[in-house]
């Protein structure tokens, strides 16, 4: 295998991306259009307006104890709920009104704080590092389903208000008082883009499909794959550099929708390192999207047609595996686990948005579901569309 | 007749020992080294596409190709660059096996295929250096190589515009040139000069001629019968996949008492359109 040949077609490649404008609008003008008009619509712009959301609160730990501590806790974590400012805070008698308020959508969770809360806050902090001497508590969650922000915005808030109530934000590992979301919240100030500025890495890359579908059918159509096979280049080489070219072109993506969403108030609390892995799992996902798009080149008798078939592959993984698919219903949220966007979109939001360390099993079982399925889609596309290579 | 190497002397009056290979271009076409041998070569699709055809082209020899629509020409093109397999036979070009030793039969050849196909997005130069880059040239040479191409095939003023913006001719005279910048051995050329003005197609047959000056072999295919007869050494007419017909265009008018090389080609093909589907 020869590098001069790999990096002359890959530059070819890049150059036609450069220079063709549909190619240039869809893989870079098009997440540039879409990260703006989404960062304006859901808050990226105008940071002081980021909208708010009705949370009802049921403090029984208030009603059934009298012991002072406690009610200090559970009022101390209210106010601060409060003070985040995005949460709209209302207080329920009971937990059948708080539901009745929830289920006719006045309000879009219900927390319920047990009785015991206040008492798992001093004796956490009577003893931090001794989990035998907690008394552990667990707090109820009920979110609307049907929203959005509820089921992506509202637990991690708790989360991060709650980790700052008990250690100071220190994201101790272990706590007496457990939710149903396991990772924490590191931004202080979270609006409904935030949560979806992961799945735009996904959103944008997804794009490739149709533009490697279609340059390799216009390539077919047009007698190029098989003037390459005149010279000594071998499809070896040859799938190579499309590889290196994507994946070229996959980085700058990335760089290009990462420098717009931080200009629109994204900013991930994270180290370097883990920005660097987060493109790394972009470019990773790229190569399921180039994958995808040699299958569709496959299947497509011409350009025009390849075009119409990239989208049996690029919907389901926009519809099903970005941030839209946090508003689907639970049927088309289990099929989200069939696409590879999914696990990307995942993993990025754990990484960037929640802060979750790079070691935790969740990230570690998306990248490793991530990898296997690029990697074999990948070699998929690669196998099929040689053969069309060889027989051009 | 055999030509014997002889034994030169130098002007210092020391034996200069003749290179061998400009010796074999010295000798008369027959006599020289075949660059390409066919033996009995055939391809099946759905029909017999070529049918047992033995041909052998001699080094340094303009071979013109000719047949209708559908006769086998591009699919004995084909199998000799290596893009298809034969069903049956073999072949040699530049001495190598077309099945057992097909990247180094690439090395040897330059295809300009029938269809102009090159990367429109790129610039004429940008195209020539792609080519070259492809089989592995050293940079200052194909840049040398390149300039001289394109000033020889009248491009060198459109060099850096891109090939999307070009003519018809001039995309089939850069496509010509794109075939020949590693300076193959051996050209095939899947009729070069179609649909071009006559200008263009006479800048053509001077650069072809100039191939064959500098000892290259060239197959060259086209429709177009008073090009092969003012260019070819020999002419083969293939109909229906077999050789129907082999000499010189000279030879061939005489044998069939035509006055063209065209009369001749459609005494043996026949007046029925063919249709190529």
């Amino acid at each position: 295998m020869k590098t001069r040949r790999i990096i002359a077609i890959a530059k070819r490649d890049l150059k036609r991306t450069a220079r063709e404008p549909a190619a240039l609008f869809m893989i870079f003008l098009f997440p540039i259009v879409f990260v703006i008009a989404f960062g304006g619509a859901f808050g990226g712009i105008g940071g002081s307006s980021s909208p708010t959301y009705g949370v009802g609160v049921v403090n029984l730990d208030n009603i059934s104890t009298g012991v002072a501590t406690g009610q200090q806790w559970s009022s101390l974590f209210v106010n601060s709920l409060s003070a985040t400012k995005i949460l709209n805070v209302q207080a329920y008698p009971d937990n059948e009104t708080a539901q009745m308020d929830l289920a006719q959508g006045k309000i879009q969770a219900v927390m319920i704080i047990p009785s015991g809360f206040g008492a798992s806050c001093s004796s956490f902090l009577a003893s931090p590092g001794d989990a035998s001497k907690w008394v552990n508590t667990t707090v109820l969650l009920y979110f609307d389903s049907g929203s959005l922000f509820a089921t992506q915005a509202i637990s991690p808030i708790f989360q991060q208000v709650l980790g700052t109530l008990l250690d100071g934000g220190q994201q101790t590992v272990a706590k007496p008082i457990s939710l149903s979301t396991p990772s924490l919240v590191n931004v202080q100030k979270t609006s409904a883009f935030d949560y979806m500025a992961p799945g735009m890495f996904a959103f944008a890359s997804i794009f490739m499909i149709m533009i490697v579908a279609q340059s390799f059918a216009l390539d077919k159509e047009n007698g190029l794959l098989k003037r390459i096979r005149m010279t000594p280049t071998s499809p070896s080489e040859f799938m190579m550099s499309q590889v290196l070219s994507n994946m070229v072109t996959a980085f700058i993506q990335a760089a290009i929708v990462f420098g717009l969403v931080y200009l629109m108030g994204f900013r991930p609390l994270v180290s370097s390192i883990t920005i660097v892995l987060s493109f790394g799992l972009v470019l990773v996902f790229s190569l399921c999207n180039v994958g995808f798009g040699l299958i569709t080149a496959t299947i497509a008798k011409s350009s025009g047609a390849a075009t119409g078939i990239a989208f049996l592959f690029l919907l389901p993984q926009l519809f099903l595996g970005t941030f839209v698919g946090a508003s689907l219903s639970g049927a088309a949220q289990s099929a989200s686990r069939f696409v590879p966007s999914f696990y990307v979109t995942d993993a990025l939001t754990s990484l960037l948005l929640r802060g979750a360390p790079m070691t935790s099993p969740t990230i570690l079982l998306d990248i490793a579901i991530l990898v296997v399925s690029s990697v074999a889609i990948l070699i998929v596309g690669i196998l099929l569309f040689g053969r069309i290579l060889r027989e051009s | 007749m055999k030509v014997e190497a002889e034994k030169v002397m130098s002007p210092a009056g020391s034996p200069q020992v003749p290179d061998p290979e400009a010796m074999n271009q010295m000798l008369p076409l027959g006599e020289r080294r075949a660059a390409i041998e066919i033996e009995n070569l055939s391809k099946k699709f759905d029909v017999v596409a070529v049918d047992g055809l033995t041909l052998d082209v001699m080094e340094g020899e303009l071979f013109g190709l000719l047949g209708p629509n559908g006769a086998g020409k591009t699919t004995l093109i084909n199998m000799l660059c290596g893009l298809t397999k034969p069903t049956v036979g073999t072949a040699k070009v530049g001495g190598y096996d077309i099945i057992k030793e097909i990247d180094k039969v690439k090395d040897q050849i330059g295809v300009c295929p029938q269809e102009t196909a090159l990367f429109p997005y790129l610039s004429g130069r940008e195209n020539l250096d792609l080519f070259g880059s492809l089989y592995l040239m050293p940079k200052d040479a194909l840049k040398k190589r390149s300039q001289e191409l394109l000033a020889g095939i009248g491009l060198l003023e459109d060099a850096n515009r891109r090939v999307g913006k070009y003519s018809g001719g001039m995309k089939r005279r850069l496509s010509l040139i794109c075939a020949l910048v590693h300076e193959p051995e051996i050209a095939f050329l899947d009729e070069p000069t179609v649909a071009m003005d006559p200008q263009s197609r006479h800048a053509v047959w001077g650069f072809i001629r100039d191939l064959t000056k500098d000892g290259k072999t060239v197959i060259l295919t086209t429709h177009y019968m008073e090009e092969a007869q003012e260019l070819c050494d020999r002419v083969g007419i293939i109909d229906h996949g077999k050789l129907i017909a082999l000499g010189t265009p000279a030879e061939l008018i005489e044998k069939y008492s035509a006055k063209h090389l065209e009369d001749v080609f459609l005494q043996l093909t026949g007046r029925n359109i063919r249709e190529e589907l």
